[in-house]
């Protein structure tokens, strides 16, 4: 079901954003953190798979929308890491999540208040570029030319539009120097440990059930610990 | 084919397989006149783009702007002859 919850904004308001919530105030409460981006689409529905997966083990799954991601109203123009991770936090506190289930560059996210998982997380810098070179690409094909140095100059100043995504001067400053070191409490779990193939780099959308329930087991078995 | 170039032949076709959802028969006869971009549906500029970040993750190698054109995408024999030659830079 869908639930609403109160999203600090950087004014030190709060505005409604959405979640999506799998069962009802069980023991264990596992909050979600999509990849950010693109990823965050390519995986959607590999989350929901989780999420049921997790429901039969008698297991809470939240997906609470980030500002500016998913059905949020919030441009995504605005957004920082910095930002998404105190939303990340306080989504934790609303709905009172025990465990984190954090994804690819979800991961840098992650608050450190809770114990779980990051699964595959994303290499700093990558995720900027990869999506620095699908523009300068994308340009090639239409016939013009832009380097990704130069991208990031403009890019840097007033921010810039990158394979579909408006991405703020901060969260380009952010995306480009970052550095990411895993916190102790939580376990990295890498792709070889949940089998098959990583379903964030298909070009396609697609679901894997088997995946799911081995991604859903492996949480299981850590949240009885 | 020495056993560097199989390690990287083995790689390209796994990211292949891994970034276009094929499978493992489609991919594993692919050959060097296979064709990539334009010749596959799936591979768009966001495709590639993290067909390349794949690339460089995997084979811890620096692909730069400059370095792509149209021949290394176009054909599998063009994409392995890429790898292969960056791989030699490392």
């Amino acid at each position: 079901m869908y639930a609403r919850w109160p999203c600090p904004t950087p004014d030190g308001g709060t505005a409604d954003e959405m979640a999506l919530v799998f069962g009802a105030r069980r023991n264990a409460r596992l909050m979600v953190i999509p990849p950010l981006f693109d990823e965050a689409n390519r995986f959607r529905h590999q989350i929901i798979e989780i999420a049921y997966c997790l429901d039969e083990r008698g297991i809470d799954s939240i997906c609470p929308d980030l500002p500016g991601c998913n059905e949020s109203l919030a441009p995504h123009s605005a957004q920082t890491l910095s930002g998404w991770r105190k939303a990340a936090a306080a989504a934790a506190r609303h709905f009172a999540a025990t465990h984190v289930l954090a994804i690819r560059s979800g991961c840098w996210l992650a608050p450190d208040s809770l114990p779980g998982w990051l699964y595959a997380p994303a290499k700093s810098g990558q995720i900027l570029r990869a999506m620095l070179r699908a523009r300068t690409l994308a340009a090639r094909e239409a016939g013009r030319e832009e380097t990704a140095e130069a991208l990031l100059e403009i890019g840097r100043k007033q921010g810039l539009g990158l394979a579909g995504w408006d991405l703020g001067a901060g969260l380009i400053a952010e995306l480009e120097t970052s550095e990411f070191e895993p916190h102790e409490r939580h376990t990295v779990v890498e792709q070889a440990d949940v089998g098959g193939k990583p379903l964030w780099l298909r070009a396609e959308n697609d679901s894997d059930p088997a995946q799911a329930e081995a991604l859903a087991a492996l949480i299981a078995l850590g949240i009885v610990r | 084919m020495n056993t560097q170039d199989q390690a990287i032949d083995t790689t390209l076709r796994a990211i292949l397989r891994d970034v276009l959802g094929l499978d493992e028969a489609q991919v594993a006869g692919f050959d060097g006149d296979t064709g990539l971009f334009g010749h596959l549906p799936e591979l768009d500029s966001m495709a590639v783009a993290g067909l390349l970040t794949e690339l460089e993750d995997r084979l811890d190698i620096v692909i730069e702007d400059d370095d792509l054109d149209g021949a290394m995408l176009e054909s599998f024999g063009g994409l392995l002859a890429f790898a292969t030659a960056k791989s030699a830079e490392r």
